[in-house]
């Protein structure tokens, strides 16, 4: 490039009159570069896969192991999802209850873990967070635009989970009005609303969780130990929530009501529970956030 | 007075430690100059230009960036000043025009309609077009190290802050980002470069501030800091003891005298007198030469010699 085609750039945009976009559209602009730093990374990519295979193999095994109608299901899997692969047979509905209680205990918040652990402390490993402050991003926005992203992911995965496990459930098992565990009927399109309220319950939770993620990563530049960090918090949490001796702190575990979401699945259904569980998550996320959001405003960027 | 690009007063950092890495420093980098901010490694350069970016903040004093405060105004001023520090950083999975789009997509103040021709011209400037669609991790040192500062020039800036912009570089890529610093500045735009090394920053530089273990040492314009080297008179002759009773008598400083030779500081004498003044006493004058410190002799003065890590 010669000078004067030089001249003629910097003279088509001088530094003071400088012309910028509105306030929503420049936020908008950052929130959807970063959705798309996240999503279209290949690991990440990689694991929404993963997450899409397990409902898939789930049902395949179901299947295979279930072959005739009635119940024979053998119901392998841990507390309350036992119930559902007896339903199963009758309903393939319930495959999504299925895929979502078995992946709930390690998958799912894996893949949250991924992405929020690596969130900030990602940013930090490879020195790009320095050069984002110094754009500048704004130390806030950064967090909130990091958060939302950490959000719209963990809420991609669990939906990734309900729907395939959805459309596995119905081409592999018959289905029509679905039976509650409660033992009343409703309508397919009632079960599928309860299936999307259940779906939804569960981002809640790992939306908890990506928070925690998020303050986590703000203290460490290695992404790999923010994730370690977030997973070993959460089996502790389910552990000691296993353990009948801490009965009494088990409310306040971030992993306590997760698997409450069935009682979505009774009639009538249980409000107090869920309502627990929603705030106990919305606790969680306010707590957090403002862990993340004190750390990384008053702390010196030194990666 | 001439505007200051960058002010600083009493900035100091103290790490929790209690090492102190900047101890009140004043910069006064005046507007439209090539500042070459020098010292040795771990001198204190980066936490200063850390603490001038709003990365770090100081323990006290304050700094100004184009007349605003920071690390207050830090999102107001930033977009006027492109800086690299501590190296380039990108993402290795993105490519070299994705990475440019996110930092610019971070920026609240850039118009996304001219994003498409500001990257484009931006790489171009830094003859980067070709390998664009290149993933980073693919890039060749030289190649990150052209991009970070292209990340510099995604907008038109006021200010530009390289840290250690030649490190790590063969001397290629060492002239080409000294050709380039030559061109921002051309272009009426302030440029703050730190390096450790004097030769790199002398040649482009107009200002020099010299650190040594965390304090501002010296602070100038370039013929400044020569100024501050004393010229030595050297005359090589069998007669040195004669000699030096005309270097007293014309009041020259610091005679050393060697076997067939004497120097002194010259001051304010002027050499053809002084070898008029020898002739004249009867000294066989074989030799005479007047030398002035290179800067790099001061800057080693200013700094200590190498090795010498004070802390």
């Amino acid at each position: 490039m010669s000078s004067a085609e030089l001249a003629v750039s910097m003279a088509e945009e001088p530094a003071q009159a400088v012309e910028s976009p509105g306030i929503v559209k420049a936020n908008l602009r950052f929130f959807l570069n970063e959705l798309r730093l996240v999503f279209f990374r290949r690991r990440n990519q990689l694991l929404l896969v993963v997450v899409a295979l397990f409902p898939l193999l789930i049902g395949i095994g179901l299947k295979v192991s279930a072959p005739g109608n009635g119940r024979g299901g053998s119901g392998g899997g841990p507390g309350s999802s036992a119930a559902f692969f007896n339903q199963l047979a009758g309903n393939g509905v319930f495959l999504t209850f299925i895929a979502l209680t078995l992946l709930l205990i390690l998958v799912l918040p894996v893949v949250v873990a991924v992405v929020s652990g690596d969130s900030v402390a990602g940013e930090a490993g490879y020195g790009t967070l320095r050069y984002l402050l110094a754009v500048p991003a704004g130390r806030t926005r950064l967090l909130i635009v990091k958060y939302l992203t950490i959000v719209a992911w963990a809420t991609a995965a669990t939906f990734i989970v309900s729907v395939v496990a959805l459309l596995v459930g119905v081409a592999l098992f018959p289905t029509g009005p679905v039976t509650l565990l409660s033992g009343t009927t409703v309508s397919l399109g009632a079960g599928l609303a309860r299936v999307l309220l259940v779906t939804l319950y569960l981002c809640v939770a790992m939306a908890a969780i990506g928070a925690i993620g998020l303050a986590i990563s703000t203290f460490t530049e290695h992404a790999i130990g923010a994730i370690a960090a977030i997973m070993v918090l959460v089996v502790a949490s389910e552990v000691v929530d296993q353990i009948p001796q801490f009965a009494s702190v088990a409310p306040y575990l971030p992993t306590h009501w997760w698997n409450m979401f069935d009682s979505l699945l009774r009639t009538p259904v249980d409000t107090t529970t869920l309502q627990h569980g929603l705030l106990s998550f919305a606790v969680y996320i306010v707590l957090f956030w403002m862990i993340a959001w004190a750390r990384f405003t008053s702390g010196d960027v030194t990666s | 007075m001439t505007e200051l690009a960058i002010t600083s007063s009493a900035l100091t950092k103290r790490f929790r430690g209690g090492q102190v890495a900047v101890d009140h420093i004043d910069l006064a980098v005046p507007q439209g100059s090539v500042y070459g901010f020098l010292g040795p490694n771990g001198s204190g350069k980066t936490t200063t230009i850390r603490m001038l970016l709003g990365l770090a903040y100081p323990t006290s004093g304050s700094a100004e960036l184009l007349g605003m405060p920071m690390p207050d105004q830090a999102v107001n001023v930033l977009s006027r000043v492109g800086s690299l520090v501590e190296g380039p950083a990108f993402y290795p999975y993105l490519s070299g025009w994705d990475n440019l789009a996110r930092y610019d997509a971070a920026d609240r103040t850039a118009s996304p309609r001219t994003a498409k021709q500001r990257i484009g011209s931006a790489l171009d400037r830094v003859g980067l077009t070709a390998a664009a669609k290149k993933r980073y991790r693919h890039y060749s040192l030289g190649m990150k190290q052209r991009l970070a500062i292209a990340s510099g020039l995604l907008r038109p800036r006021d200010l530009i802050i390289l840290d250690e912009p030649t490190n790590g570089l063969d001397p290629q890529g060492t002239r080409e980002v000294r050709a380039l610093v030559r061109q921002i500045a051309a272009d009426g735009i302030t440029v703050f470069v730190s390096s450790h090394l004097l030769a790199e920053v002398e040649q482009v530089c107009s200002h020099v501030g010299v650190m040594r273990t965390g304090q501002l040492v010296f602070q100038g314009s370039l013929p400044e800091l020569r100024r501050t080297g004393a010229a030595r008179i050297t005359v090589r002759t069998p007669d040195v003891v004669a000699a030096a009773e005309v270097f007293d008598k014309l009041g020259l400083a610091e005679p050393a005298k060697e076997e067939n030779s004497i120097t002194a500081e010259l001051g304010e004498a002027v050499p053809e007198h002084v070898c008029a003044e020898l002739v004249h006493a009867g000294v066989a004058v074989r030799g005479l030469a007047v030398e002035s410190p290179s800067l790099e002799d001061l800057f080693v003065g200013l700094t200590g010699e190498g090795f010498d890590v004070e802390r």
